[in-house]
């Protein structure tokens, strides 16, 4: 089972995400700050990490770098998730190495698995809206 | 001592002042009171000079002018310090309306989620009644979002945050795409939508995020205010006609969007691109929207370097168009572009 690591403060917002990615065949694992997401991006080995910037102990900009200054998560995907849509937030995110840059507002849960699978190379053909999907394990 | 200090020498940093506000010089509090101060001492030395020729006492005539002058001083500092409150007022409801917005933004994002969770048959299939009130809710939490993204936009547009990307791109790819996308809303409408797109027109230079919005606002406004025009498209007999044209002129790409909706009253067609401005017939129709929508496309294209304007006649329908600049300021326009349309789509 694929493993994605969630770094979001927003508890309503991780339970959303969990639940909905957990029934379509991925394992969650959550941190609610930044600190506490380097160090489970460290010691679990995630296949993916999403990643919010607005968070407490250490931001989203901060966790990204010391991620990719590490040789055991440097090539871990990161698909940036969070409300700040300025233009400036989204070069330098993509300047630091980030896979895919995602306002929340702007997506569904369906539009985030699907870029999840294509990062991840899970292919899900006509189910892919169905609970009972076990395409990621 | 030394906050009040560090106060004061940012006081004298103009430029760093009207920053702060956002403002050209011109209409800088600190800036103007600079330039009445140096018109002050010019006026006091030559009243002093005139005076002195006129009377013989000099005293007395130095003494006049400085009087006179510092009554110049006080009247034009309070006059100064009254439009520097009112930028600092400006400024910070720019900056309530964004933080508001991106406070709202989180919390909305999180109830889109759990809909979508409760709909989508992770946690069993929900009744259909229960569907029916999910559909409406969701409904209600777009057009809120909608809100806020406008509310955001152009809190940005006030306080210069607007970036534009600019790349090349094709205007009438965006806009196949999006009549495509309007399809469902103008067949419930009773709406047929034309695309005319004349052959030879180059891309156009902007940012595609923001001049989509543009289009999107116009195409949709177009939709919605043609559903009430008369009894007989309500009826179905004749339905209501929207066109998008887009064709190159010149260094420019121009779009047209058309309808032959309720049309704009004449007395409200001054307002049209204000903030939060509706006129009245539409008003009566529809009492949902911003009147964002226009304020914020005239803003867009106005920072593209293009131009936005719109002809209109009650009863009978308007024509929104604009203009931006074509990619390589229209080196790729062939003149050809006055052939028949290339292409005609019926939605």
């Amino acid at each position: 089972m694929k493993k994605i690591l969630f770094i979001e403060d927003e508890a309503v917002m991780q339970k959303a995400v969990s639940e909905f990615l957990g029934a379509k065949g991925y394992e969650v694992i959550s941190a609610l700050d930044g600190e506490l997401g380097i160090n489970m991006a460290k010691n679990y080995s995630p296949d993916l990490i999403l990643l919010d910037i607005v968070l407490p102990k250490k931001s989203g900009f901060d966790v990204l770098r010391d991620l990719k200054n590490d040789e055991k998560t440097k090539s871990v995907p990161v698909i940036v998730l969070t409300n700040l849509s300025q233009m400036d937030d989204v070069s330098k995110m993509m300047d630091m190495g980030i896979t895919t840059y995602l306002v929340k507002s702007d997506q569904s849960l369906q539009d985030i698995l699907r870029v999840i699978d294509q990062t991840l190379g899970v292919s899900r053909g006509e189910d892919a809206g169905r609970q009972d999907d076990q395409s990621a394990k | 001592m030394k906050q009040a200090l560090k106060n004061f020498f940012e006081q004298l940093n103009v430029v760093g002042q009207c920053r702060k506000y956002n403002l050209p010089l011109r209409q800088c509090p600190q800036f103007l009171f600079l330039v009445m101060g140096n018109v002050n001492i010019v006026a006091m030395m030559t009243a002093y000079l005139i005076g002195i020729r006129y009377n013989n006492d000099p005293d007395r005539v130095m003494l006049v002018v400085i009087v006179l002058s510092m009554m110049i001083f006080v009247i034009s500092f309070v006059i100064v310090r009254s439009f520097e409150q009112l930028a600092e007022a400006n400024r910070l409801k720019t900056e309530f309306v964004n933080i508001v917005s991106h406070e709202i933004r989180s919390p909305l994002t999180n109830l889109k989620w759990i809909v979508e969770i409760l709909t989508s048959g992770v946690l069993g299939r929900p009744e259909s009644k229960q569907t029916e009130y999910f559909k409406i809710l969701k409904e209600n939490l777009e057009r809120m979002q909608k809100l806020v993204s406008e509310l955001l936009t152009v809190s940005r547009i006030e306080s210069a945050k607007i970036v534009l990307k600019k790349e090349n791109f094709s205007l009438q790819n965006m806009a196949e795409d999006l009549i495509k996308e309007f399809e469902p809303i103008s067949k419930s409408s009773n709406v047929m939508i034309d695309a005319e797109f004349l052959p030879g027109t180059p891309p156009v230079n902007g940012d595609p995020f923001q001049i989509l919005q543009v289009l999107e606002n116009l195409i949709y406004n177009a939709i919605r205010y043609i559903g009430f025009a008369g009894e007989e498209i309500a009826r179905g007999k004749n339905p209501g006609r929207v066109a998008v044209k887009i064709y190159g002129k010149g260094d420019f790409v121009f779009c047209e969007v058309s309808d032959n909706g309720i049309g704009i009253p004449k007395k409200d067609q001054k307002y049209i691109f204000q903030k939060f401005f509706r006129a009245d017939n539409v008003r009566r129709y529809q009492t949902g929207g911003s009147g964002l929508g226009l304020y914020i496309a005239k803003n867009i294209v106005d920072s593209s370097g293009g131009k936005i304007g719109f002809s209109s006649r009650q009863g009978q329908g308007t024509v929104f168009w604009f203009k931006l600049p074509a990619a390589g300021n229209g080196k790729n326009y062939s003149p050809k572009a006055n052939a028949p349309m290339a292409q005609k789509l019926k939605k």
